[in-house]
C-alpha cells in the first residue's frame, strides 16, 4: 500500500466553498448563474472524486496535509477505501439533488434561495472533509462545520416549527460535539495520536475503564448524528426542512457522516481486535438492534411521508452499524455498501416525497389514493425505492442485505440473521400501504387522474436515482466500482 | 539603530502624540484622528520589531536612563511580553480605525481629548506589559485606569455613575496591588520583578510575602474583573462609548491576565504558586465559577452589550482556568487564549458598535424586526462568524484554544474543570444561537414561507466601510490564526512558558 | 502581645485608616462621602509606605546640607530611606489625579440628575430606561 501525494482531496473540497462564495456574490440578481454555479461545482467535484477512484483500487492511498498543529495533530486529508466510497456516494447525488432543487425551490416559489444553495455548497464541502480525514481531529472540524451550515437548512422555512426543529438539531449535534472533543482530547492524551489505522490503534494503551468509556461516549456522540436510539429524536423533527434537505442531507450525508464516523471509530480507532476481546461487539449488536426494530414500529404508526421515511432512515442506519458491529468480513462490507446503496433507494424515496408536495401539496400517507394515475413515473420510482430499501432484487438494497445476513451466519450469531429479516418484512409492512394506494386505490375527489407529473426537474433526477439502483442491483461493481472498493477496506481492516 | 529604541519608542511616542493632539485640537478637529492613528501605528510596527528582535535574540532587557537594575527601571521583553505587545497594539490601532465614524455621531465636540485619552490608554497598557519594575507597573495601572474612566464617562445614559463605581473598586484594586508591592518591599528591598524573584526565595515562609501574594491577586482580580470581584465590569462597558467598550473589552482584561501570570510564575516561583500555598487551585475552582456565572447571566440579557459583557467575564474565567491548571498545555492553552479573546471581543463590540451607529438601539428582540440580515448582511456575517469562535467551533481559533485547555486539564487530572469547559461552549452556543436566530430566523408576520424572493423595500445599510474593514481583518484573523496556532505556538508561546512546566 | 501591638504601631494606624475608608466607599450612598473614603484609604497605604523609610534613633530627613559635589556613604545610616518617599511622591500624584478625575464625574452627574445620592440616581436611570 502505497502512500502518494495529492492536492486531489483539497480541490474536492475547495471545488464547492468557491462556488458558495460565487453564489453569495450572484446573490438573488441572476437565478440561472447562481444554479449553474452549484451545478458545475458539483459536476466537478465528482470528476475529482473519480479520478481518485483507479488509484485508491491499485492500493494507493492519498494524503495531502494541510497544516501541522502539534507532533500527532495535524489537519491532513487521507483517501482511503473506505473515505472513497464515502465520498463518490456523496458527490454523486450531489449533482442529482442540485437538478431537484432547482425544480423544487422554483416550483415552490420558496425564499431565501441564495442562502439555501449557499450552505448548501458549504454542507457538501464539508462532508467531503469528512470522508477525506486522515485523523479524529480533520474529522471533527469538518464536522462542526456540517452542523454549522445544515442549521439554516433546517430552519429554512422560518415557521416557529422550523426554529424549533433546528433548536432540537443544534442541541444534540453540539453537545455530542463537545463529547467528541473531550474523548478526542484523552484519546490524544493516551496515544499522542489521533490517526486513523484500518484495524484500530487504541488497544492496550490505558485502563479497560477508560476504554471501554471512551468506546461507549465516542460511539454514542457520533451515534446521535448516526440517529441511533433514544438519541433519533432530531431527525423526524429535521424533517420540517425543505425536501431537497432531507433528501441529501438528512438521507445521505449527515446521517451517513454520523455512521461513517460510527464505523470510523469502530473499525480504525478501536478495532475488530479490541472489540471481540472486551466482547463489546455483541453489546453494541444488541444496543442497535433495538435501533433497527423499534424504528420500524414507529414508521408503522406515521401518517406524514416525511417522518415515515425518517423512521425507515433511522432503521437503516443502525442495519449499517449492526454490520460493522458483527465484525465479519461479508458483515462490515454489507455494511460499507448499505452506505452507498441505501443512499441511492433513500434519496429517492424523498424526492418523490417533495415531487408530491410540490404537485399537489399532500404530505400523508392517508392522502395518497389514487396518486399513480396522475404521476405514474414518480409513484413508480418510489416502488423501485421501496423495493430497495426491503430488500428485494433485483434492487442493489438486496445485494447489501445478502451481505449483511452472509456476515452475521460467518458471526455466528443467527440472532441478528433474524433481526435483518424481520426488519425487512417491517420494511414492506410499512412501504407497500404507500405503493398499494398509489396504484390500485380509487383516486379521491380531488385527486385528477390524468396523467399530471411533478416539474420535469424533479422528476428526472428522482426516475435517474431510481434507475440507479436497478442498475446497481444487478451491476453492482458499475461505473464506479462500489463492490470493489468496499472489499478492498475490508481487506485492509481485517488485515488482508 | 531605532530598532534598540523600540522598548521605549513604544511608549514615547504616544505619549508626546497624546499631549500634542490636545493641544492641536484646540483649534483644528480634524488632525486628531489622524495623529492618534499614526502614533498606534508607530507603536504596532515598534511592538512587531521588539517581537522579531526577541524571537531572534531572546529576552531584551532596556536601561530607561541607563540605569543599571535593580537601582533603575528596566523594561524586560521575553516571549510572553512580545506577543502581548503585538496583540495590544494591534487590537488598539484597528479600533482606533473603527472608532472615527462612531465618535463622530456620538461627541462630536470632544474628539480631540477623546483621543488624546484613547492613545494614553493605549501606551497605559503597553507599558504595563512591557516594564520589568513592579512599582512602574502600578503607575501604568494607574495611567491606564484613569484613561479608561475618563472615556468610559464620555459614553450614553448611565456611562457617568456606572465610571464613578469603577472609579471607587478600580481604585480598590489598584491599591492592593499597591500595598502588595509594599509589602514586599519592605522584606526585600527592591521593586524590580527579577530581583524580586531571585530574592523571595529564602523569605516565602514570612507573613508579610503570604500577605503581599493575597493583595497582589485581589487587586489583580479586581482590575481583570475576576469573578467574584467582576461587579464594575458589565455597567461600565455597556455604557461606554462602542469603541471604548470595543478596545478595553479586548485588552484590558487580558492585561490584567498577563500580569496574574507575571505575578504568579515569575515573581513568585511556580513552586510558591502551587505547591507551597494551594493558589492556582483556588483560582481554577474560582474560574469555574466565573465560566458558569458568566455564561448563565448572558443568556438572560436583553441588551446585545450587557450580553456580551457577561460573555466577557467567562472568558476571564477561561484564561484563568488556563493559568491555574500550570502545566505546559494549560498555559498555553491560556496564552492562546489571550490572543484569541483579544480579537473575539474586539469583534463583537465593534459589531455592537456598529449596530448601534446604525440604529440607535441594541435591544436584541427588535433584530429581526429591524431586518438587520437584510440591512447589514456583512456586519451579521461577522457577528456569526465571531459568535462560533466564542463557541469553539472548528476552524475558528477559539476552538483550538478551548482544546489546548481541555488537553491541560485531562493533564492535571482535573476532570471537572475539562466537564465545566465542555458545559461552558454549549452555554455559549445557547447564549449566541439566541441572538443569530434573532436575527435570521425568528418568525416574520405573516407567516409565508412561499412568498417567493420578493426584493422588497429593505435596501441594504451597511456600516460605513472605515467601520467594516477594521472588523473584517479582526474576522480574518479569527479564521486565519486558528489554523496557524500550531505555528504560533511553536514560534513563540512554546518559550513563554516557564521551563519547569 | 502588647509589645507586638505597639511595636508595629504603623501597622495598625494604616489598617484602621484603611478601613474607615473601606467602609465609607461601601457603606455610605452619597457620591462625595465615597470619594471621601476612597481619598482616606489611599492615603492610608500613602502613610503606611512613608512609615516603613523610618529608621530608630533620630534618623533625619534624607537632605544633606551644603554637600553638593562630595558625599560619604557613611553618612546613610542618619537619614531615613528616601526610596519610599520618592514612590510615594508617585502615588499621591496619582492619588490626586484619580480625585480630579472622580470630582468631574461627580460634577457631571450632578448636572445630569440633580442628586449625589447614589439610590436616587438609579431610581431615575430605571424611570428613565422605560
Amino acid at each position: 500500500m502505497d502512500v502518494v501525494n495529492s492536492i486531489k482531496p483539497l480541490l474536492a473540497i475547495m471545488v464547492s466553498l468557491v462556488a458558495a462564495c460565487l453564489i453569495l456574490l450572484t446573490g438573488d440578481r441572476s437565478k440561472n448563474l447562481r444554479e449553474s454555479w452549484t451545478i458545475l461545482a458539483s459536476v466537478a467535484k465528482f470528476i475529482i472524486v473519480a479520478s481518485m477512484i483507479p488509484s485508491v483500487l491499485k492500493g494507493n492511498v492519498l494524503e495531502y496535509t494541510i497544516i501541522s498543529l502539534a507532533p500527532g495533530l495535524s489537519l491532513q486529508f487521507r483517501v482511503d477505501a473506505f473515505g472513497l466510497l464515502f465520498g463518490i456516494l456523496a458527490s454523486t447525488l450531489w449533482i442529482a439533488t442540485s437538478f431537484y432543487s432547482i425544480g423544487y425551490m422554483r416550483g415552490l416559489n420558496e425564499h431565501a434561495q441564495t442562502r439555501y444553495f449557499f450552505c448548501f455548497a458549504i454542507a457538501l464541502s464539508a462532508t467531503m472533509g469528512i470522508a477525506f480525514s486522515a485523523n479524529l481531529l480533520t474529522l471533527f472540524v469538518f464536522y462542526e462545520i456540517l452542523t454549522m451550515a445544515t442549521y439554516p437548512l433546517v430552519a429554512h422555512k422560518e415557521t416557529p416549527e422550523a426554529i424549533k426543529g433546528g433548536r432540537k438539531y443544534l442541541t444534540y449535534t453540539l453537545t455530542a460535539g463537545v463529547v467528541i472533543l473531550l474523548c478526542m482530547a484523552i484519546i490524544y492524551r493516551l496515544t499522542g495520536t489521533l490517526d486513523f489505522k484500518p484495524g484500530g490503534f487504541m488497544a492496550g494503551n490505558a485502563s479497560a475503564d477508560m476504554l471501554r468509556f471512551l468506546f461507549v461516549a465516542l460511539v454514542m456522540s457520533f451515534g446521535v448524528k448516526a440517529a441511533i436510539m433514544p438519541l433519533h429524536e432530531w431527525l423526524p423533527t429535521a424533517m420540517v426542512a425543505p425536501t431537497p434537505v432531507s433528501a441529501l442531507l438528512h438521507a445521505v450525508a449527515v446521517v451517513k457522516a454520523g455512521v461513517f464516523g460510527v464505523l470510523r471509530v469502530i473499525l480504525y480507532v478501536f478495532g475488530p481486535t479490541f472489540l471481540h476481546d472486551t466482547g463489546l461487539w455483541i453489546q453494541l449488536a444488541y444496543f442497535v438492534s433495538f435501533t433497527i426494530i423499534v424504528s420500524c414500529f414507529f414508521a408503522l404508526a406515521q401518517d406524514n411521508i416525511k417522518r415515515r421515511l425518517a423512521f425507515s432512515t433511522i432503521n437503516n442506519l443502525s442495519i449499517v452499524i449492526l454490520g460493522a458491529a458483527l465484525l465479519s468480513a461479508d458483515a462490515i462490507k454489507g455494511g460499507m455498501l448499505h452506505i452507498a446503496f441505501h443512499g441511492f433507494m433513500k434519496i429517492t424515496l424523498f424526492f418523490v416525497a417533495g415531487a408530491i408536495y410540490v404537485k399537489t401539496h399532500k404530505e400523508n400517507v392517508s392522502e395518497l389514493d389514487g396518486l399513480g394515475r396522475q404521476m405514474p413515473l414518480t409513484m413508480g420510482s418510489f416502488a423501485v425505492g421501496a423495493m430497495g430499501v426491503a430488500g428485494i432484487p433485483p434492487t442493489c438494497g438486496f445485494i447489501s442485505k445478502w451481505y449483511l445476513c452472509l456476515g452475521s451466519l460467518e458471526a455466528h450469531e443467527i440472532v441478528f440473521l433474524f433481526v435483518f429479516l424481520a426488519s425487512a418484512l417491517l420494511d414492506a409492512a410499512f412501504f407497500f400501504p404507500i405503493v398499494y394506494r398509489a396504484f390500485f386505490k380509487k383516486p379521491k375527489e380531488d385527486v385528477n387522474p390524468s396523467f399530471n407529473e411533478a416539474p420535469l426537474f424533479m422528476v428526472i433526477p428522482l426516475m435517474a436515482t431510481a434507475v440507479t439502483s436497478l442498475v446497481l442491483g444487478i451491476f453492482p461493481n458499475a461505473f464506479v466500482h462500489f463492490i470493489e472498493i468496499a472489499t478492498l477496506a475490508v481487506k485492509n481492516i481485517l488485515g488482508g | 539603530m531605532i530598532s534598540d529604541q523600540f522598548p521605549a519608542l513604544i511608549i514615547v511616542f504616544p505619549l508626546v502624540t497624546a499631549f500634542f493632539i490636545n493641544i492641536v485640537g484646540w483649534w483644528w478637529k480634524k488632525p486628531c484622528f489622524y495623529m492618534s492613528v499614526l502614533a498606534l501605528t508607530v507603536s504596532f510596527i515598534s511592538s512587531i520589531g521588539i517581537l522579531n528582535t526577541v524571537l531572534i535574540q531572546g529576552t531584551i532587557h532596556y536601561k530607561l536612563g541607563g540605569w543599571d537594575p535593580p537601582w533603575g527601571i528596566e523594561y524586560v521583553v521575553d516571549h510572553l511580553n512580545a506577543f502581548i505587545l503585538v496583540i495590544v497594539s494591534f487590537v488598539g490601532l484597528i479600533v482606533g480605525i473603527y472608532s472615527k465614524r462612531s465618535v463622530e455621531q456620538d461627541f462630536p465636540q470632544k474628539i480631540p481629548q477623546f483621543y488624546s485619552v484613547y492613545t494614553l490608554l493605549v501606551m497605559g497598557l503597553l507599558g504595563m506589559t512591557i516594564t520589568g519594575d513592579a512599582f512602574n507597573l502600578y503607575v501604568l495601572l494607574e495611567i491606564t485606569s484613569l484613561a479608561s474612566y475618563a472615556l468610559i464617562a464620555m459614553g450614553e445614559d448611565g456611562a457617568p455613575l456606572a465610571s464613578f463605581n469603577y472609579v471607587i473598586m478600580g481604585t480598590i484594586g489598584a491599591c492592593f496591588y499597591l500595598l502588595g508591592v509594599g509589602y514586599l518591599y519592605i522584606v526585600t528591598g527592591s521593586l524590580n520583578m527579577a530581583d524580586l524573584s531571585e530574592l523571595l526565595p529564602k523569605l516565602y515562609h514570612s507573613k508579610a510575602v503570604l500577605v503581599a501574594f493575597a493583595f497582589f491577586l485581589i487587586g489583580i482580580g479586581i482590575k481583570m474583573a475576576f469573578f467574584p470581584l467582576h461587579v464594575w465590569l458589565p455597567d461600565a462597558y455597556t455604557h461606554a462609548p462602542s469603541s471604548v467598550s470595543a478596545f478595553v473589552a479586548g485588552t484590558m482584561t487580558k492585561v490584567g491576565a498577563y500580569v496574574l501570570i507575571r505575578v504568579l510564575f515569575t515573581i513568585f516561583r511556580p513552586y510558591f504558586s502551587i505547591e507551597l500555598i494551594p493558589a492556582t487551585t483556588v483560582l481554577g475552582w474560582t474560574a469555574v465559577a466565573a465560566m458558569m456565572y458568566g455564561c448563565i447571566l448572558a443568556i438572560a440579557q436583553r441588551d446585545l452589550k450587557r450580553m456580551l459583557c457577561y460573555i466577557l467575564i467567562a472568558e476571564v474565567g477561561y484564561i484563568v482556568l488556563g493559568i491555574s491548571m500550570a502545566n505546559r498545555m494549560g498555559l498555553t492553552g491560556a496564552i492562546l487564549h489571550i490572543m484569541n479573546d483579544a480579537l473575539m471581543m474586539a469583534c463583537l463590540f465593534s459589531v455592537a458598535g456598529a449596530i448601534m451607529y446604525k440604529i440607535g438601539n441594541r435591544d436584541i428582540t427588535n433584530f429581526r424586526d429591524q431586518q438587520l440580515n437584510k440591512k447589514m448582511p456583512f456586519t451579521m456575517a461577522a457577528f456569526t462568524i465571531t459568535a462560533l469562535s466564542v463557541i469553539g467551533i472548528p476552524p475558528t481559533c477559539g476552538f483550538f484554544s478551548k482544546w489546548y485547555l481541555v488537553i491541560g486539564a485531562i493533564d492535571a487530572q482535573q476532570w471537572v474543570f475539562a466537564v465545566a469547559l465542555i458545559l461552558s461552549s454549549l452555554l455559549s452556543a445557547v447564549v449566541f444561537f439566541k441572538v443569530i436566530e434573532k436575527i435570521y430566523f425568528k418568525p416574520r408576520e405573516p407567516v409565508n414561507p412561499h412568498n417567493g424572493e420578493t426584493h422588497e423595500d429593505v435596501v441594504m445599510d451597511e456600516a460605513p466601510m472605515s467601520m467594516l474593514i477594521p472588523i473584517y481583518i479582526m474576522v480574518g484573523g479569527i479564521l486565519i490564526l486558528g489554523i496557524l496556532s500550531g505555528k504560533i505556538i511553536s514560534t513563540v508561546i512554546q518559550f513563554a512558558i516557564p521551563a519547569s512546566f | 502581645m502588647i509589645e507586638y501591638i505597639i511595636a508595629k504601631y504603623n501597622y495598625w494606624i494604616y489598617i484602621v485608616l484603611m478601613m474607615i475608608g473601606f467602609y465609607a466607599m461601601i457603606g455610605k450612598t452619597n457620591l462625595v462621602k465615597k470619594l471621601l473614603g476612597m481619598n482616606i484609604f489611599q492615603w492610608a497605604i500613602i502613610l503606611f509606605y512613608v512609615s516603613t523609610g523610618s529608621k530608630k534613633g533620630g534618623a533625619t530627613i534624607p537632605i544633606v546640607m551644603g554637600a553638593h559635589g562630595h558625599y560619604d556613604p557613611a553618612q546613610a545610616v542618619q537619614f531615613l530611606n528616601p526610596l519610599p518617599h520618592c514612590l510615594m511622591l508617585t502615588a499621591i500624584v496619582v492619588g490626586v489625579s484619580t480625585t480630579g478625575v472622580a470630582l468631574a464625574l461627580v460634577i457631571m452627574i450632578y448636572r445630569r440628575y440633580h442628586t449625589l445620592e447614589e439610590d436616587e440616581i438609579l431610581e431615575i436611570l430605571e424611570t428613565s430606561r422605560k
